[in-house]
Formats: structure tokens, sequence, C-alpha cells
């Protein structure tokens, strides 16, 4: 799913570097973990494997047990799936329905008037706000989290897609290829997409970052993934007494959290940043 | 100066923040039809008996078609009446009020450091681009703007409130007795808030003084020999101040959803805990309410930045 991003960097590889290889590896590592974690946990996520409760690191434990006595490697491996997994369906489901929103608004007319006006006014409501009363009148579950998450973040790859694809459709290869008679999807597909990829990659990148906050917020405040399960935020905000005395429990999804989206947002900027220089400005 | 064009411009950008407005109080509206029928069980309790339900209903008019309670609400809205809580029984203004009040200082105290910070920093990177200075804001900006509220908050408990015991780890306005209290319960909040806020005002600051440093009258007037400084300040600050001011506007709306993470954490009386206890309850007009307040926060904020873009470009202006 990430592959775009990816792949859209190796050609251009002058400086920021460091930023490219780190984030790549950062973010990598993630979809990994997000994809085997939970086969690699030691102890059941959900048991109670320690006598004491916030233990520090230990060999047996290596980031420490939580609240409960559960092993917070185990938790975290698997809460990593929820956050990754949550992120990247409702990014996509984002992505697309601005990327075809936007498509239908860069031909102009009474579509742009209405999509424009009703995007901007879901961007009118502070996006966890928004969250809050959407979640709290349809109940918290993965559906509607995925759902209110995807929406929220619409009207921004909404706004990327039209102002690219109204770059692109003024060219004249658009132009040829609706004088030949082609249907609208393959001028959509085959035309303007491969030419706008590269920045909508970059675009879904931080579309993302913001996705992953949004949701680890949502949870912190008890509103997103519901126990038993337990997404990074929800596990934050379950271990949150023990920030008193510094427990691993509750400093480890932290970490988990900023570490995904400080990758993230390292590659979006390495990448977008040679994309410039490329550019020759 | 101001030119009938300009004024007219501006006239419609306020046009289009009102009917925004008018659209966002009808999602409101509808986002809470959805939960509206589970309120009066809400109260009432999972024990109430039908009678007592349908006659619960009947008085907050459940029974009436949802345009209908549209328009009664937003009439209401219009002339003040907010209506009352439906779990406290008081007036939902007087209960507004005061925390409305509080989370407004901690805004203001937050905007009062940040926008100063943050522009200085972000046109001192700009100007400076390449440098090390430059590099290392970059490089903390990313960090503050990927990582969660809660996660600067937390750290910020770890270090000052349990490490450091410098402050306490919640805050609450009434036992304020001195400056220094004062201090102390701001501290915190205010921190985390604008740690927040000032990353990504100088990342917007940033980018917009290197377009304006960019442009080709900037590269004119480097040719014919004014000074860096003159550059900066006579040539590419005045292009930027539309985008400068669009960028503080912007950063400052991020408050308004960093206040809601900030206000819960440090247990804040502000109106963002009121809206988070009010979802809990299910208590609809005090949601309403509390959501209206804050679309119409955010648009006077993009609203303003819009007319200032308008009124400091000097190809409006000038016409």
């Amino acid at each position: 799913m990430m592959a775009p991003v990816s792949s859209s960097i190796p050609r251009k590889p002058r400086r920021l570097r460091l930023g490219l290889i780190l984030g790549g590896l950062i973010v990598g590592f993630w979809l990994l973990l997000a994809a085997f974690g939970p086969t690699l946990a030691p102890h059941p996520p959900g048991q109670v494997v320690d006598l004491d409760v916030f233990s520090p690191i230990s060999p047996g434990f290596p980031l420490g047990s939580d609240y409960l006595g559960r092993d917070v490697l185990s938790r975290v491996l698997v809460a990593a799936r929820y956050t990754v997994a949550i992120a990247v369906i409702a990014t996509m489901v984002a992505a697309a329905c601005g990327f075809f929103c936007g498509i239908l608004a860069a031909s102009g007319g009474w579509p742009d008037a209405i999509l424009s006006k009703l995007f901007d006014t879901v961007n009118a409501v502070p996006s966890l706000m928004f969250g809050l009363v959407v979640i709290a009148s349809l109940g918290a579950s993965t559906p509607v989290l995925i759902g209110t998450l995807a929406l929220v973040y619409t009207p921004g790859a909404f706004r990327t897609s039209r102002a690219l694809a109204l770059n692109v459709t003024a060219l004249e290869f658009v132009t040829v290829a609706r004088a030949r008679g082609e249907r609208l999807l393959y001028i959509v597909l085959r035309e303007i997409l491969p030419n706008i990829i590269g920045p909508l990659a970059a675009d879904f990148g931080l579309r993302f970052v913001f996705v992953t906050l949004l949701l680890s917020g949502l949870s912190f405040l008890g509103l997103g993934v519901q126990p038993p399960d337990a997404d990074l935020g929800a596990l934050v905000r379950e271990n949150i007494a023990g920030l008193g005395f510094g427990a691993s429990a509750v400093l480890s999804p932290a970490v988990a959290i900023a570490s995904l989206t400080i990758g993230m947002n390292l590659l979006i900027d390495a990448a977008s940043g040679s994309r410039r220089l490329g550019d020759g400005r | 100066m101001l030119d009938p064009w300009v004024l007219r411009l501006i006239a419609r950008r306020i046009g289009g923040a009102l009917i925004t407005l008018f659209l966002v109080s009808l999602a409101v509206f509808s986002i809470s039809l959805m939960m509206g029928g589970d309120a009066a069980e809400a109260i009432l309790g999972q024990s109430a008996t039908p009678e007592a339900l349908a006659g619960l209903r009947a008085a907050m008019h459940f029974e009436q078609p949802a345009y209908m309670r549209y328009l009664t609400w937003a009439a209401d809205l219009l002339r003040g009446h907010l209506g009352t809580s439906l779990i406290t029984g008081q007036p939902v203004a007087a209960a507004v009020a005061p925390r409305l009040a509080s989370s407004l200082q901690l805004a203001a105290l937050t905007a009062l450091i940040s926008v100063p910070l943050a522009l200085t920093l972000g046109i001192l990177a700009a100007v400076k681009r390449g440098s090390a200075l430059d590099r290392t804001i970059s490089v903390v900006t990313i960090a503050i703007v990927s990582v969660p509220e809660f996660l600067i908050a937390t750290i910020a408990v770890l270090i000052f409130a349990v490490t450091l015991h410098w402050l306490p780890a919640l805050s609450s306005s009434r036992d304020i007795r001195s400056p220094l209290d004062l201090f102390r319960i701001f501290a915190m909040p205010v921190m985390t808030l604008a740690c927040v806020v000032v990353a990504q005002m100088i990342r917007m600051t940033r980018a917009a003084v290197c377009d304006a440093l960019d442009s080709s009258y900037v590269e004119a007037a480097r040719l014919k020999g004014v000074s860096p400084r003159g550059l900066v300040l006579r040539h590419g600050l005045p292009n930027a101040l539309g985008p400068i001011a669009n960028a503080i506007a912007l950063s400052l709306s991020i408050l308004l959803g960093g206040v809601i993470v900030i206000e819960v954490i440090f247990n804040y009386p502000g109106v963002a805990r009121l809206m988070v206890d009010a979802v809990s309850t299910r208590d609809l007009p005090m949601i309403q309410t509390v959501a209206m307040i804050f679309s119409a926060a955010y648009l006077l904020l993009v609203t303003t930045a819009d007319i200032v873009a308008i009124l400091s470009n000097p190809r409006l202006r000038y016409r």
C-alpha cells in the first residue's frame, strides 16, 4: 500500500538522503511489524503474566509489564497492527474519495461548486470535535472509526487532487486523449493519474500521519478502539497511571506512535524536498 | 485606498463564511439527530416506562418533523437562547460562559507566547535558509508536528511535575492567590499547546517567507544591490504578510483541536472538557452549542486570514 511512496523515491536520490533512509527504515519497520508483529508476540496480549504491575524492563519482559501485569511488548506488537491497519485503510478511503471527487471537480461547473462547499463545511468543524460528535452518536466501532477518520481527511485529499488535476487536465495529451474518444475512466486512470502520482503519494503519507494522530487522540480519550482490543493510543490511556513513575508501559506505546509518525514525516519531507530540488528551483 | 472591488471581495469572503456556518449548523443538527432518539432513554435510564419515555420525548419536541426542529433550534440559537442542559437542567449559556472564558484565557495566553516566538524563528529560518539553525529548527518542528498532543503533555508532566516537582500536574483556576499561582497553573497547558502551535506556525511562516524571497522581484532587488537586510524587511516580508497571516490563523485553529486533549489531560475547566463530558452523557443542547462555538471560531480565524491576505496584497490594494 505504501509502495507508491517508496518506489517514487529512489529515482531522485540527491540530498537529504539521511532523512530518506531513516524515514524509510522506520516506516518499513512498522509496516512489517503490523504484518508479522502479532505472531512474534512472546505472550498472549490479554494474559496476565507478571505478578507485579508496571514492572520495569527485564529480560523476561523486554518492555516491562502494564497496569494489570500483562506483557507490554506483546500488547504493543498487537496494538501496532490496529493502529497501522486502521490508519492505512482510513487514509486509502480518504485518498480515493478525495481523488475521484477532485477529478470530478477539476472539470469545473456545478460539481466543483457543490463539492468545494461541501468539503469546506466538513473542514470547518475541528477534526477532533467532529470525531467526538460522530463517534458519540454512532458508537465506537472499528467501521465507524474508519469512516470518521476517512471523512475528516477527505477534504484535504480532495483539495490536493483537485489542484493537481487542474494543472494536468489543461495539458495537450489530455485534450488529445479526449479527441481520440477515450472513455473518461481511461483518461483519469491512464492519462491523469500517472502524471500526478508523485505529489499524490506525498499527500497520502501526510494524511496517514494526520489520521494516525487523530486515531491515537480519539483512543486516548477513550473513543477509539474499544477494549478488549487496543491500539497504541488506547495503550497510553490505560497505562496513564504509570506516568508518575515513568513506567515503560505508558512510554513504549507513546514512543511507538511518535516514531511511526516522525518516520513518515521524514520520508515525505525528504522525498518532496528532493523533488523540489529536481525541479531545478 | 479601498476601492469597491476590494470591498466586494471581502464581502464575498464573509458571505461565504456565513454560508459555511449555515451548512455546519445543518451538519451539527443532523449528527445530533442520530443520537437524539436515545437522549430520552439516556436521561431516564433503562428502567424507564414507555409512557415516561413518550412524555419526555414530547417535552423535547421529538415528535415534530426534523426541519421544524431545525428551524426552531436555529432561531433560538440566533436569539441566544441556547436551551437547557438535559443532564443538569441548567441553562446551557450559564454553563458554557465561564468555561468559555477560561478556555479563551488559555488560548489567548498561548497565542501571546506562540505568535512572536514562531514568527521570529520562522523568519530567521527562512532568511538563513540551509544554515545549521534552519536545519535544527526544521528537524525539531517536524518532530513536534508529528507527535500527538497527549505525548507532549505526558512528557511535560513527566519532566516538570514528576521528576522536578516544579509544577502541579493538574490545573484548577479556583486556588489562584498570587501571580505565581497563576503562572504555575497555566504553565503546563500553555507550554504544551504553544509547543504544537509554534512548530506548525514556524513551518508555515518559513515556507511563506522562502516563497517571497524566491520571487523574481527580490531577485531584481538583489541585482540592483539592496542590502540583505533591506531585501528581507522591505521586499520580502511585506509581500509575505498575507501568507504569514494565513499561517498564524491556520496554526491558531490547531489550538481548537489541541485544547480538547490538553484540557482533559490537565483537568482544565474549559469549554472543551465540557464538550467531552457532554458527549459521554449525550447532553444534546450542550454538544450542539459547543460544536457551533468551535466551528464559528475556526471560520472566524480562517476568514480573518483571507481578508488580511486580500488587504496586504499590493496588487489588489493599488488597482
